[in-house]
This record gives C-alpha cells, structure tokens and sequence, in this order.
C-alpha cells in the first residue's frame, strides 16, 4: 500500500489513477497517526518551497516523516516540488527542506538571448547515472513530463540517478542511497514511463 | 532537450466534442471519453479541451466529464471554458487537469490571472488570446467565443497578460481556424518574439510541414491540432488520430 501524504499541496487524483492503473493499492492520507503506519510513501507537489515547508512543519508533518523515512527507513519516492522538499534548500524559498538528501534547488536563468523558456515544461529525457531497482529497468529512450522552474543538484555525485539536459545539465532523479529517492519530473503525467517508475517504486 | 509540445486541442460545446472553422458552424465529432483513450493509446504528450460556449451559454465546467477525462488520462490537460473565478480553476486543478485556460473572463478581471498564478503556481495559467484580422489586415482581439470585439491593442494585451501572471499563451488565429491552410507564422512570431512566456499556435495546421514552419519560422513554443487530429483529411469524415511521430520528430528538431 502506498501512503500519498496529503499536506495541502499538489494535485493528487493523477497519481492516485495511476497506481491503479498499474494494480497498486495507493491511498490519500494527511492524518499524522495513519503517516505513522505507512509501509511506503509518496511525497507529491506543485507549487512554492516555503509554502510547502510551512505546511509540513506547522502540519506536524517533519517530525513523523523523518521518523519514517530515517529511522524506520520506508521507501520513499517525492515528486516534482516533493522532490525539492527532499533537499537542503532551495533558491526559492528561505525554509530549510527535509535534508534527507545533501543537494541545493538552484533557479534556472538563462541569458537574455536564450531561446529557453522558464519554467522548463515538456517532455525530456533522461539519462542513467548511476544503478538503483527505482530505474534500471527503464529504457534508455525514457521520457518523462516535467513542469519546474527550480532545479536540484546533489551535492555528491553517488546520489545523482538520472540527469537531464535543459541547457544545464541537472540531477533529475536522486537518491540518498538507500530508501530515499526523488523523481522532479511529473510520473503520473508521463504514459507507460511513468508507469514503470511507479511499478518499480511499489516493487521495492 | 526538449521536444516541442504538439497538443491537441479539442473543442466541446457542453458534454460533445465539435470542431468549427473561423470559429463557425461547429461539427459534431463524438464522444470525449471515447476520444481521450484513444489519444491515450497514442500516447500524445498533452491535451487540450475547450468549451467554446460555456461563456456565452453561462455554463460552468461540466465536472463530471472532466473528471472522467482526467481518470482516462495519465498525460498533462489543460481545460477552458466558462471560468469565472479562483475557486473554479482550483476545483479544475484538483480533479487532476495541470492547467487551466482562461480567455473572456480576463478582459473583465485580468487580476484572476494573478490569483490562480499564485495560489497554483504560473504554470497552471495559460491564457487564450483569439485574434482575427481585420479590412485592412490590422490584428484585432475578440473574446466570448469570437463574437465580442476587444478595444485593446494586442501587443499592448499580451505584454500585460504576461506582467499579470500567466505561465503560457494559446494564440489562436480566427480566420484560419478549421482550414487547414497553415498558421498564421507572422502573428506567432510577433508575440513570441515579445513575450518571454511560452506561446502555442493554434489554428490552421494541416500538416506536419506548418507545424514545422510554427516552430522554426513562427518561433512557436508548441503547437495547437484541431482539425487534423479529428477529421481523416480535409473534406473527409471524422477519425481521431495523431500525426505519425517519426515524422514529427523528424520536422522538430
């Protein structure tokens, strides 16, 4: 069972359909006691950094995740802004994240004769960096929907999974290792790649 | 990199997907659900829907069917049509669409931009500009599904939609909606080239070649199909289908 954590932020029936669609059981949870029980969770998001830490620690929430995710050691998978929540801090915001992963959300800004748009959204590709159950079984013509503005780099190569390009190159999927991994693109909005992720995710 | 986004946008009036040309005489062309799995077995990159009269026939988003869309779907959607307000658009948002186009409502309160942009985040924002030229060929913006004249100027609009908050543009040309004859390159490059926001041509797009010409000569951030992902050919009968995408790739890049 997966136990999306309901904090305020972020648009969940999408993820909800898909685990269904792939034969996973997933449910919406914010109560913090139910949090308590989660074998597996998702951390999902869309919207500001400082907005969604607010909520996380006036919500009680850092302190049952950290339990969960550093003690406990369940497999957890953020997404998109959850992936961010993941790291030390963004540019985006002044609020410390969860720091379960050593890396920094840095503002994407290109030069003014740069044809690139902000935020980066579309469809990209990824590229494997390094070995995980999360991702090795993905084709190397993976693509994956993505919508941010921020980006993140690990501070140590070993938790850079999946690296895209948008102009820069940046850590598209991390990792801290063990039970902690965070996708920035959008997997409920990516067809049968984003499909695969969420079976592997269930398989951990 | 990024591929360029080519999105079918598809029109409904109430519960029944239509198709119209010059924004006129709207085609019943089927059921949405049913259009929606098969643009999911296609695995299109993104979808549009439209309701062209829920303005002017005072209709709010019909719910049921856009959750039933966002059920089928597991790619990004953007829904328009009779939104009035903050809370409209977050109900949209929360049923699983990632954005909402807003078009009449913006003339009469631009500020929703903004307000759905910060409560969202601005790529949740896309606004739809329609445009028609007029006798002596100068640009003139129309809103409520083309049938009220807009007295600002289009560049002006544009550039203040962008200040206000919105994350992307759907710029649509009336006169060369449903013809199949090609965007209008020199309208999509004008406000492309003055707004740093994403733009989106829509209207005119009869093959992969004009969809070439949007991106590199129209400097068109993605693209718009109307007709020619629900009509077989031009003149023909309706098929729901998405131009092959070797060939697209091909064009793109």
């Amino acid at each position: 069972m997966i136990t999306i954590i309901e904090y305020g932020l972020g648009n969940l029936g999408s993820v909800v359909n898909m685990f269904k669609k792939v034969g996973v059981k997933a449910e919406v949870v914010s109560d913090l006691e139910r949090i308590k029980d989660a074998s597996k969770i998702l951390l999902p998001g869309v919207g500001a950094f400082d907005a969604a830490v607010s909520r996380i620690d006036e919500g009680g929430y850092r302190e049952v995740l950290n339990q969960k995710a550093l003690v406990d050691k369940v497999p957890v998978l953020g997404i998109c802004l959850g992936m961010q929540l993941l790291t030390t801090r963004s540019e985006e915001g002044v609020l410390s994240g969860l720091d379960w992963i050593k890396a920094d959300t840095i503002k994407f800004s290109f030069g003014s004769d740069s044809k690139l748009k902000i935020p980066h959204m579309g469809w990209n590709f990824v590229q494997k960096n390094n070995s995980s159950p999360l991702t090795d079984n993905l084709p190397d013509d993976s693509r994956f929907y993505f919508v941010h503005s921020y980006f993140v780099k690990c501070r140590n190569e070993e938790n850079s999974l999946m690296k895209t390009i948008y102009d820069i190159e940046y850590d598209s999927v991390i990792t801290n290792g063990s039970n902690i991994f965070g996708a920035q693109f959008h997997p409920e909005k990516s067809h049968k790649y984003g499909m695969q992720l969420f079976k592997n995710f269930a398989a951990l | 990199m990024v591929l360029t986004r080519v999105i079918p946008c598809l029109q409904l009036i109430d519960d029944s997907l239509v198709k119209t040309v010059k924004f006129d005489k709207p085609g019943y062309i089927g059921d949405p659900i049913n259009t929606v799995r098969i643009f999911n077995e296609l695995e299109v990159d993104e979808l549009c829907f439209l309701d062209i009269r829920a303005t002017q026939e005072n209709r709010t988003p019909n719910f049921n069917i856009l959750r039933q869309i966002a059920d089928e779907c597991f790619m990004p959607l953007a829904y328009g049509g009779g939104i009035r307000d903050a809370e409209t658009a977050q109900r949209i948002l929360s049923t699983g669409f990632e954005k909402i186009v807003l078009n009449s409502v913006t003339f009469g309160n631009p500020n929703i931009i903004t307000d759905i942009a910060n409560h969202s985040g601005v790529q949740s924002v896309v606004v739809s500009i329609d445009v028609k030229r007029n006798f002596w060929g100068k640009y003139v913006v129309y809103s409520h599904d083309g049938k009220k004249k807009q007295e600002v100027d289009l560049m002006t609009w544009v550039k203040q939609v962008e200040e206000y908050g919105a994350g992307e543009l759907l710029l649509t040309s009336m006169d060369r909606d449903g013809t199949w004859s090609g965007y209008d390159i020199d309208l999509i490059a004008k406000i492309s080239n003055a707004v740093s926001i994403p733009v989106i041509a829509n209207g005119g797009a009869g093959s992969i070649a004009h969809i070439g010409k949007a991106v590199h000569e129209g400097s068109a951030s993605a693209v718009a199909l109307g007709s020619m992902v629900v009509y077989q050919q031009k003149g023909m009968g309706v098929l729901v289908n998405f131009p092959d995408k070797v060939k697209l790739l091909e064009v793109l890049k």
